[in-house]
């Protein structure tokens, strides 16, 4: 501490003037957006831009719209269809690639999985379409639920590789050097081990396929429309307070299993 | 490590299979449908003409007019022009905006670090769309700006900003979109900076100016070059932002491939562009990777 | 401590070859060795000299590329680890982090489907043994290192193992209780019975819990013997430098046998037992620690070496002497360093067995 009378504060060397501040705007910018959305779907006005009251009214008319919850359905469907699919594709993918230790088909396993995020979204979502139509291949929601599967595995993947790779090895070689043998080996030690990393990988495909837009946008036909798709569809025809309450419930939403996530892993990890 | 007289391969081929099968035939597979669709003949009905042909290709810079004469139209090279204009524009933004962002993030004591980074990565599993659309009730006719400025009386009633449906309005989506994309990668290699480096400059008589520029930018490039490629590709390809944003009046790359297979149906077309859109971002994941080389030897040699 | 001479572990012309995509890495080359039961028998080398890999080849972690391993006469290299009856210690324990204290050490019991109550009371037992039994239902990460340790130790010992292998159990302890641990883990292998083959870099620890050790390097076994055998008379250069501090001079032999001298290179001529095959004019290399050497006043004409340091080290004092080659630590008391003073010309002695001559 310097004393009072010295006009110049300390200061650390890695401590910069108005990066804080700057940071601080960098919150807003991020969020700002969100809370206005969020606010709005309490507005009583049936415009949704202007702001005349406080009303609860557009979440309850939510509840009477035939449209919303069938999409909404329909997004559960394929999230709870896609997002398990996934997550055992990657699971299994990753053990080999992680435990498997040096094969030929690695680095292809490795460049296949990541794939999915390497090709724009635009491009998988119009070459999916291309795909199913030109094969007449037409199964309703299980078209939108495979190409769902198949951008999830990468995202699935991630925090089961993370755990995979965490894991001490040492821990199943000593099993093994306690008698225990291969499949009891991975019931007892590395099954459990890898369940938090499962379980975040499910959350993770989960709020991807939930959230999915453009892909399924494409993909989807006119019975399989999800709620993302609705949405859309709505603000095409212009600004509705009730568009912003869904949208709202769906930020929440998102934010809530990411949250979840997020404290989860934080519980493992100490 | 390898357990005397246990085989992992067969093991191995049975854990990967799913993958293969899955990747292989409905990601690769759509792939190079693509790729065969847009070598054919469009077909006035959408769908496509099974023969082979290089129009979908030829229409990127010509045109065939009345006359059945092949003539250049510059319609898509400004498409394509703007894309890169405005995914430029929006990656030194994002780094703009992002970097002190980023590096003030990395100061911080470990738990308020791991706080901010997770707010930071909240947006990017939230929906694109939602968010999107929510910049329209900030934007938009009437909306939040507008309805401030009347307040302020900087604004009469009757007029507007007009701040929808311009490049300005789809630059700021963009960047929203992706700005988390940015910090990430950065606060990664700026985390790793050892603090005691800033002090041995500063010991050398470096001023606050000089350590950014001599110390902190050098060594964050891996993150800022990661970074950039991470917000500028899927710019690029950018769907939503153009068409919530720029009203679908200034097409994008991305908005522009949807709309040839949602409304006017031209497939071949719209697979060379995906096409077009796929080889420009392969190139600079092969340009990136070629760098990361390059930093990995020059670290190993150090 | 007496050993019967009972084979525990026959290790016979053990190769083992790391092969990578574009690189062979030789392990360990034609290793011979045998343990014998109820012994303390540590491998020592520096790291990656292929004392791990031997371990983990008697565990089973590896296959092994050729040669054969007999546990009490049974041919085990072909057994899978859980089928072995030998146990180990993990370097950093590798604890099942999702089990508790008393399941961790249950596990072997389990796999091998001992009676509940047998299970129970033996586990018991083993906690007891390594004082741990207040702690069964703890987690790994609640415990302190040395608790870890002794957790790691109770696990391996519960299915009472054969031989408990322990692949350096103390390099992550703290010096203090690293020094403790050495005293209880001798004091367990004496009260068990059970034979321990210990994997470590520290010459320290090997030879104050050894009843005998194995040198390594670079994948060949250097020197097998007993603690006092391996530092008094260390079979080649690699020993005696890696045990102990050593001095490695070079002089010619001017006679041999029992009363032979030999002149250094510093110019003095020693007296040393010098073997019957070296022969007059032979260049030698000497090796001697630096405490069995004394030194004497000398003139000037006649000096050999004179003082160039002095480093104090509290119950002794280290003295480096340069003569016109090479330097020469010596180790003296600190009451016999009073006499001398930096600068001093001196000449060395060997006292009889002191020094001897070294491949």
């Amino acid at each position: 501490m310097k004393p009072k009378d010295k006009k110049t504060k300390f200061r650390y060397v890695w401590n910069f003037p108005g990066f804080g501040g700057w940071t601080a705007i960098f919150f807003g910018f991020l969020y700002i957006p969100i809370f206005v959305l969020v606010c709005y779907s309490f507005n009583s006005s049936k415009f949704a831009m202007i702001w005349t009251g406080f009303s609860f009214r557009w979440y309850t008319k939510l509840f009477s719209n035939d449209d919303i919850q069938s999409a909404t359905i329909n997004s559960l469907i394929i999230a709870f269809s896609a997002a398990p699919l996934a997550t055992i594709i990657a699971t299994f993918s990753a053990l080999a690639i992680v435990r498997g230790g040096e094969f030929r088909s690695r680095e292809l396993s490795n460049g296949l999985i990541t794939l999915p995020l390497m090709v724009p979204e635009i491009v998988t979502a119009v070459a999916t379409l291309i795909f199913f139509a030109s094969l007449g291949i037409n199964f309703g929601l299980m078209n939108v639920i495979i190409a769902h599967t198949v951008f999830c595995i990468p995202f699935a993947y991630m925090p089961i590789k993370a755990a995979l790779e965490a894991m001490d090895p040492n821990l199943e070689l000593a099993a093994r050097d306690l008698y225990s043998d291969k499949p009891s080996t991975f019931r007892t030690i590395t099954l459990p081990l890898l369940t938090p990393g499962i379980i975040s990988g499910f959350m993770l495909a989960f709020v991807i396929s939930i959230d999915d837009f453009i892909i399924t946008l494409m993909v989807a036909g006119g019975g399989s429309t999800t709620l993302p798709v609705y949405i859309y569809s709505m603000v095409k025809m212009g600004v509705s307070p009730e568009v912003n309450a869904v949208s709202s419930l769906m930020l929440v939403f998102s934010i809530f299993i990411v949250t979840l996530y997020w404290i989860f892993n934080r519980k493992i990890n100490n | 490590m390898n357990i005397q007289g246990e085989n992992k391969t067969q093991n191995r081929i049975l854990s990967l299979l799913p993958l293969w099968i899955v990747i292989g035939i409905f990601m690769i597979g759509p792939l190079l449908v693509m790729a065969t669709v847009s070598l054919m003949e469009s077909n006035v009905y959408g769908g496509v003409h099974f023969k082979f042909s290089l129009s979908g290709y030829q229409q990127i810079l010509f045109d065939t007019n009345l006359f059945d004469e092949i003539e250049f139209n510059p319609a898509y090279i400004i498409i394509i022009a703007r894309s890169f204009v405005l995914a430029l524009a929006a990656t030194f933004l994002s780094l703009l905006i992002g970097f002190p962002a980023a590096y003030y993030i990395s100061r911080q004591s470990n738990r308020v670090k791991n706080i901010l980074i997770f707010l930071v990565t909240i947006p990017f599993w939230t929906n694109l769309l939602i968010r999107t659309f929510a910049w329209i009730i900030i934007l938009g006719k009437g909306g939040v700006i507008e309805s401030s400025f009347n307040f302020l009386g900087l604004l009469d009633k009757e007029s507007s900003l007009n701040l929808m449906y311009t490049n300005t309005a789809i630059l700021i989506g963009l960047v929203y979109s992706y700005l988390p994309l940015m910090v990430l990668p950065i606060y990664a290699s700026l985390e790793k900076m050892d603090v005691r480096l800033l002090e041995a400059a500063t010991d050398l008589y470096s001023s606050r100016i000089e350590l950014i520029r001599k110390i902190i930018f050098p060594l964050s490039m891996p993150g800022i070059i990661g970074g950039s490629i991470l917000v500028f590709v899927p710019c690029l390809g950018a769907f939503i932002a153009p068409d919530l944003l720029g009203g679908g009046k200034k097409l994008l790359l991305g908005s522009l491939i949807q709309f040839q297979f949602s409304y006017a149906r031209n497939w071949p077309f719209g697979a060379a562009m995906a096409m077009f859109l796929l080889a420009l971002v392969i190139l600079i994941l092969i340009f990136n990777a070629k760098l990361n080389r390059r930093h990995r030897k020059y670290e190993a040699q150090r | 401590m007496e050993i019967n001479k009972v084979n525990a572990i026959n290790v016979k012309n053990v190769t083992k070859i790391y092969k990578t995509s574009n690189a062979e890495t030789r392990a360990l080359k034609n290793a011979n060795l045998t343990i014998f039961d109820n012994e303390f028998f540590t491998l020592l080398g520096p790291s990656g000299c292929g004392k791990t890999t031997l371990l983990r080849l008697i565990a089973g972690f590896e296959d092994i590329t050729e040669g054969s391993i007999n546990l009490f006469d049974e041919e085990i290299v072909n057994l899978p680890p859980n089928k072995r009856s030998v146990n180990t210690v993990f370097q950093q324990y590798a604890l099942f982090p999702h089990l508790d204290v008393f399941e961790n050490v249950a596990f072997g019991l389990r796999r091998l489907n001992k009676d509940k109550n047998f299970v129970k009371k033996r586990t018991l037992e083993v906690l007891e043994l390594v004082q741990m039994q207040d702690y069964g239902k703890r987690k790994p990460n609640q415990l302190s290192g040395g608790q870890q340790q002794r957790v790691a130790l109770a696990r391996a010992l519960a299915p009472s193992p054969k031989v408990l292998l322990l692949d350096e159990p103390l390099s992550a302890l703290d010096l203090k209780l690293r020094q403790a641990m050495r005293y209880e883990l001798k004091t367990l292998q004496r009260e068990t019975g059970i034979t321990f083959v210990f994997v470590t870099h520290d010459q320290e620890e090997a030879l104050t819990m050894s009843d005998r050790i194995a040198v390594i390097n670079e994948g060949e076994i250097q020197q097998i013997g007993e603690p006092e055998e391996i530092y008094e008379s260390p079979n080649n250069k690699f020993v005696a430098n890696f045990i102990g501090e050593a001095n490695l001079l070079t002089g010619i032999c001017e006679k041999n046998g029992e009363n032979g001298l030999c002149k250094l290179d510093a110019g003095q001529e020693v007296p040393m037992f010098i073997p019957n095959h070296i022969h007059k004019g032979e260049t030698v290399t000497i090796f001697i620690r630096p405490e069995r050497i004394k030194i004497k006043k000398s003139d000037k004409e006649k000096s050999y070496c004179t003082i160039s340091q002095f480093t104090y080290l509290g119950n002794a004092a280290s003295i480096l002497l340069n003569s016109n080659t090479k330097s020469i630590n010596v180790n003296l008391p600190i009451e016999d360093v009073k006499n001398f003073k930096k600068g001093d010309f001196v000449e060395v002695v060997f006292p009889s067995n002191s020094a001897q001559i070294i491949d």
